[in-house]
């Protein structure tokens, strides 16, 4: 595939002109009409959006859970429309990092562990396992908490093991869905400075959210209405502009 | 290895809800438990049987008067008939021949009474049945000879009587003859087939005599059985069949008529009794097995309930990276394990009631947990495990990711 703009490297998410239509009964809801997205390595991108705009929509095909009715998507090159489930499966084990407003952590089960579990499908051995577990706690300041359960955890520290587990598989992308949106101001602040920190690290980071003020700390914000794209902006000026082009 | 690593989820999974894992192998347990408790009882009382009949001696065939298929007949075997199987010229295999004459009598001692199945015998009549001796010993063959009024007690007749076992010496009013207790029986065990504990012997004659004064036929005393101990096992069928010849030459039968005796074979009657029990145990087992049905079914139950409160769950490990076969997997050995692990608890339990109830002074017999029985039941439990666990696990699969991450 022929990359236009001088780059060798390909973007993490190329998105081209996708579309996704829902069925509801007779109607057909057109939750996504023809978004097209680049998105290169070490961006930090909110997409935002109303409920209803299709943002989630958006999330779900980025994160490999859906596939879209037409319109082309590639993760780091790989072309993801004739995928199985399982490839699916597999690419989401490698390339993304899921970070869930609810945290979804497992009930009654250590920190480690629950940071463990990408390992386990992606068939790394236990000694191996614990030992980047433990590596991807102390990277989001929880080195001291690796045997805690989630209800010994205060909400924040167990949306930070929800981050260890989104990183410890060194995903290509963080793809956090509201990661605030079940915490206070001040631990959602500390949350989101995390988030910066591993973006400075070189983590590329997509941030879903329908609050304007969280998506104001993101560098690149997408907006989202009715299922297309409305504005895509850069914020200050810390990265070079990336420019919105439809490749190929 | 992956397959094993499900292991360790299974046993987290089981681990991070113990009550509810508690309850739902309650079921299994239970199961299990009954399965192995019940034909445990099947294969003791079995055991049991067979134990009391081998002790009644070896190679025994027993004849007793009656057509096999029932009937009123008139008692026609005799002493004339003991006497000729006893010619050691025409039936040199037959080791011994002991007649028998019996019927029930009243016994009194001071106050206490009771009523008893009183066997007349020989005095080889011990040997024969191998009877074991507490106190005192069997009568000899002069006393059955000069038709001695004494008595040789079953273990239970002696303490009914007596309030002792020991009551040698003692005399005792039988159907209002004064005899002399020369004997008493050890305590062979055993509420009823086989066990002698409630019987007591006198000689021959003087039971058919003095005591029920038996009718008699072409002359000669009638006797109820005659127990002839043969010489070899192999020898049995053919011993049998010449004893039979014999008999009906004897009572003068024509081609036509049926035997007016029956002879049964002791391995005959072994093989009848384990029949009899081999149906018992099945009918025992299949009611301990639908009890395992249930149990099954209740973790067919709580599995499903299980997907359903764990979609969150199974949504983030597909987000994860899992495959429908791993999430089939872990729910299929989550079952599996709870299925096992309750069979193995139920063993254990099993083994615990029939060490208690094998103590306890009403049980006749130990109960017997067999091989087979243990292996039965963890293979069914295991089985159970697999069958009630697939449809949940299959469930699980095909939760959308999406849907299960969104589900509160």
């Amino acid at each position: 595939m022929p990359y236009t703009n001088g780059s060798t490297t390909p973007p993490v998410i190329e998105i081209q002109n996708i579309t996704k239509i829902y069925k509801m009964g007779e109607t057909e809801v057109r939750a996504l009409n023809g978004v097209s997205l680049t998105i290169r390595e070490g961006e930090y991108v909110a997409i935002i959006g109303t409920s209803g705009s299709g943002k989630s929509t958006l999330m779900n095909m980025i994160g490999l859970l859906d596939k879209p009715t037409s319109g082309n998507y590639a993760i780091r090159a790989t072309e993801t429309n004739r995928l199985s489930q399982n490839q699916m499966a597999d690419l989401r084990n490698k390339e993304i990092g899921f970070v869930f407003q609810r945290f979804n952590l497992l009930a009654r089960t250590s920190a480690r562990r629950q940071v463990e579990l990408p390992l386990f499908y992606a068939g790394v051995g236990a000694g191996k396992a614990a030992q980047m577990a433990t590596a991807a706690l102390e990277r989001v300041g929880l080195g001291d908490r690796t045997h805690h359960k989630p209800d010994e955890l205060s909400g924040g520290q167990q949306q930070r093991v929800a981050i260890a587990r989104a990183l410890v598989n060194s995903p290509s992308i963080l793809l956090a869905d509201e990661p605030t949106g079940a915490l206070d101001t001040k631990t959602g602040e500390e949350v989101m400075a995390l988030f910066e920190e591993l973006n400075q690290q070189g983590m590329t980071l997509i941030l879903v959210t329908h609050d304007t003020d969280i998506a104001a700390q993101a560098h690149r914000v997408v907006t989202l209405r009715d299922g297309e794209i409305m504005s895509d902006e850069m914020n200050g000026l810390t990265l070079e502009p990336t420019p919105v082009v439809a490749y190929g | 290895m992956k397959l094993f690593r499900y292991f360790s989820v299974a046993l987290t999974g089981i681990l991070a809800h113990k009550l509810r894992a508690g309850l739902t192998m309650l079921g299994i347990i239970i199961g299990v438990a009954a399965v192995l408790t019940t034909t445990g009882f099947g294969s003791g009382a079995a055991a049991d049987i067979t134990a009391n009949i081998q002790n009644g001696g070896v190679n025994l065939l027993t004849i007793s008067s009656g057509s096999s298929r029932g009937g009123n007949n008139p008692a026609t075997m005799t002493m004339a008939d003991a006497q000729a199987l006893s010619d050691a010229q025409i039936f040199p295999d037959l080791v011994y021949v002991a007649p028998q004459y019996s019927s029930s009598a009243t016994y009194t001692s001071g106050s206490e009474e009771g009523t008893y199945q009183t066997i007349g015998a020989t005095a080889n009549y011990a040997i024969v049945t191998d009877l074991d001796i507490e106190y005192g010993q069997f009568f000899t063959a002069e006393q059955v000879e000069k038709n001695e009024s004494v008595v040789v007690l079953g273990h239970t007749v002696a303490t009914d009587l007596f309030g002792t076992a020991d009551a040698v010496g003692q005399s005792v009013r039988i159907n209002n003859n004064a005899f002399q207790v020369i004997g008493v029986l050890e305590e062979s065990g055993g509420a009823g087939f086989g066990s002698n504990d409630t019987r007591a012997y006198v000689p021959l004659q003087v039971a058919q005599g003095r005591l029920f004064n038996a009718s008699r036929y072409r002359g000669n005393y009638s006797v109820s059985t005659i127990s002839i101990q043969v010489a070899t096992a192999e020898g049995m069928d053919d011993a049998a069949k010449r004893i039979e010849q014999t008999l009906r030459m004897r009572h003068n039968l024509s081609k036509d008529d049926t035997n007016d005796f029956t002879i049964s074979n002791q391995a005959d009657l072994l093989e009848t009794i384990s029949n009899v029990t081999g149906t018992l145990s099945i009918l025992l087992g299949s009611i301990g097995g639908i009890s395992l049905l249930v149990g099954g079914i209740g973790i067919m139950n709580i599995m499903l309930v299980t997907v359903t409160e764990r979609t969150r769950e199974i949504g983030l490990r597909k987000a994860v990276g899992a495959h429908n076969s791993d999430i089939l997997l872990q729910f299929l050995i989550e079952s599996l394990v709870l299925c096992v692990l309750g069979g193995l608890i139920g063993i254990g339990f099993s083994y615990g009631v029939a060490a208690i109830l094998s103590r306890m002074s009403f049980m006749p017999f130990a109960i017997v947990i067999e091989y087979w029985a243990l292996v039965l039941a963890i293979g069914v439990s295991s089985a159970s495990g697999f069958i009630f666990g697939l449809y949940p696990a299959w469930r699980a699969t095909k939760l959308d990711p999406i849907e299960a991450l969104r589900f509160e």
